[in-house]
């Protein structure tokens, strides 16, 4: 049934289009145009070919926020796939006082990331409480420098994360496990499977397209650490930089007025196509099951 | 719908009854009672962990200036309870000027995103018109796109506007996002396609269509995105730290970080500022998380 003039929809979905056109898809476009040129602010940009991408492979920081944001997503992705499973297995059931717990275990992360990773530097402090705990069972003699190491300052930043992450992913399965059948439950439990069985054979299973789901997703906010890293190390990227995250590094590199905005495209594309393979990763696997299903 | 989701979990506790007695142990869907207080136990232990280091923070910042923060076990409640540390905050850096900044752009972004999501989700979900499937498209891919790729470039656009070191700034990109539309269109799906053409029958306008009709229908899902747009103005970092220049203009977010690296406050001080951030967004998302929690789940069975 025709119920509107031709321009309506236009209209209607215009400013939606227009906004996603000039604030996603020009300035990708550009930052890929921007990539092969010389381009900083206040002067005319010359191009140079692949001159910025040969320029990452011989950049050290560069190497140093690779590695940072790898480790991070080797060691996120496993943790933030199973753990907030765990807890949502733990929170589906409608017990008393359940709609509290969900709630409170939403917090985190509707917290601020710059708000959680300035109350976990302050647990993290030398003086800290985390530090106190463990001079108080023994374990060290002084305290850890945690703030102030490559790799320690790595892990805090991958704990804050997991903390602040498990109740947003804990949600995702929630919405899954509502799709586990119950019948297959029971009926593994008529054949004798004990709970660690049934976690196995049926529930795990029954999630594992929101595994997949949840490790691609965690993977790509894994890559694009920025907050965590930059609180935590008060802007400075930790000793030398060596915690640079790719993205502190883009931010570095093409503000101000001297920025290097050809070089801080460069890291940006290949940002981007670092984001695309976990997402590549679950549609080749989803592939893969489907041809599997009919033999 | 609230009928709907009990009724197979009365009859699975009415099954779960008459198996007891049968079998007993091991049926996942007869709490037992070992099994309740093991539950019990570990849930109280994650809301230990999850709320602990808020807390602390909380009671450090009532904390007066001759409490020692630094004993062991950390005591959580304040020996001289005090507000002064929220007055003296803001004398190092405004931070109430911030929240309000903070404030600004987000219920501008709120507002926006609900509004321009249902006018377009429902275009694009509702009606017929060439050129669709590309504007789908388009929103589409954008969404495998993180806003860090195009942020040096969105800084040249947002300069180039005569808009750098304002809050006009920061609210404009963010104005509407794809994803938000793409949700309310998913919504606009499940309206039956009867109501509508009715309303066009009964010679209803498009904007009364969507006033009385699409609104109606998309209310829960556009709760989740008023929540999500929200949350993500007020918690966002990078794009204001990038956008803004002069600590004068500064939102929450990029102040708190502000305040901690180049003031080397008190401790009680930084906690009080977090407070400022932390606890209206909790009390928002508190007020409102039966519609998120229910309109997530929507969301995901439909999407």
């Amino acid at each position: 049934m025709r119920s509107h003039k031709w321009f309506t929809p236009w209209l209607l979905a215009g400013p939606a289009l227009i906004w996603v056109l000039v604030f996603s898809l020009w300035p990708f476009v550009n930052t890929v145009i921007l990539s092969f040129t010389d381009a900083r602010p206040l002067r005319p940009a010359q191009p140079v070919g692949f001159a910025q991408y040969e320029r990452l492979l011989s950049d050290e920081q560069f190497g140093y926020a690779l590695i940072t944001c790898l480790v991070f997503v080797v060691v996120c992705v496993p943790l933030l796939t199973i753990l907030p499973l765990l807890l949502a297995l733990l929170v589906e059931k409608q017990i008393p006082g359940i709609a509290i717990f969900r709630t409170t275990f939403y917090f985190p992360v509707v917290a601020s990331a710059v708000v959680v990773a300035l109350i976990w530097s302050w647990i993290f402090d030398s003086r800290g409480v985390l530090n106190q705990a463990l001079e108080w069972m023994g374990l060290v003699d002084k305290p850890i420098a945690f703030l102030v190491d490559r790799w320690w300052l790595l892990a805090c930043a991958i704990l804050l994360t997991v903390w602040k992450g498990l109740g947003y992913y804990m949600v995702v399965y929630l919405a899954a496990l509502g799709n586990v059948g119950k019948e297959l439950h029971e009926a593994a439990m008529m054949d004798g499977a004990g709970p660690f069985r049934r976690f196995l054979n049926v529930t795990i299973p029954g999630v594992r397209g929101a595994m997949m789901l949840v490790s691609a997703l965690v993977a790509v906010s894994a890559m694009r650490v920025f907050t965590e890293l930059d609180i935590l190390s008060n802007g400075t990227g930790g000793p030398g930089g060596y915690d640079m995250s790719i993205v502190m590094l883009i931010r570095q590199v093409g503000s101000g007025l001297s920025g290097n905005l050809g070089y801080a495209a460069a890291i940006s594309v290949v940002l981007f196509l670092l984001t695309l393979l976990p997402l590549l990763g679950i549609a080749f696997m989803n592939r893969e099951k489907k041809t599997k299903v009919p033999a | 719908m609230t009928a709907a989701t009990e009724r197979p979990e009365a009859r699975r506790a009415k099954r779960a009854r008459t198996t007891r007695r049968g079998r007993g142990a091991g049926d996942p869907t007869k709490p037992t009672m070992a099994g309740l207080i093991l539950r019990y136990a570990l849930l109280l232990l994650v809301f230990a962990i999850v709320i602990g280091p808020l807390l602390w923070q909380l009671s450090t910042s009532f904390k007066g200036p001759g409490e020692d923060l630094y004993s062991f076990p950390p005591s959580l409640i304040p020996q001289e309870p005090t507000f002064q540390n929220y007055g003296t905050v803001a004398e190092v850096v405004p931070v109430y000027r911030y929240a309000f900044h903070s404030l600004l752009v987000a219920t501008g972004s709120v507002l926006t995103n609900v509004v321009l999501a249902v006018l377009g989700g429902y275009a694009l979900a509702c009606m017929r018109f060439r050129g669709k499937f590309i504007v789908l498209g388009v929103l589409l891919s954008t969404m495998l796109l993180p806003a860090e790729v195009t942020i040096t470039s969105n800084l040249l656009t947002v300069n180039g506007l005569g808009l750098g070191n304002s809050l006009w700034g920061v609210f404009l990109p963010g104005a509407i996002a794809a994803m938000n539309v793409l949700l309310i269109a998913t919504a606009c799906r499940m309206i039956p396609k009867d109501v509508l053409d009715a309303a066009v029958v009964d010679g209803a306008t498009t904007w009364q269509r969507i006033r009385h009709v699409v609104w109606p229908n998309v209310r829960g899902m556009a709760s989740v995105v008023a929540i999500f747009t929200f949350i993500g103005a007020w918690d966002d970092y990078l794009w204001p730290l990038m956008v803004l220049t002069e600590p004068s203009k500064y939102t929450l977010t990029v102040g708190m970080a502000y305040l901690n690296s180049n003031f080397s406050p008190d401790p009680r001080l930084i906690a009080a500022g977090t407070m400022v951030a932390l606890v209206p967004i909790i009390v928002v998302f508190s007020i409102l998380q039966r519609y998120f929690f229910k309109g997530v789940q929507e969301g995901a069975v439909k999407g």
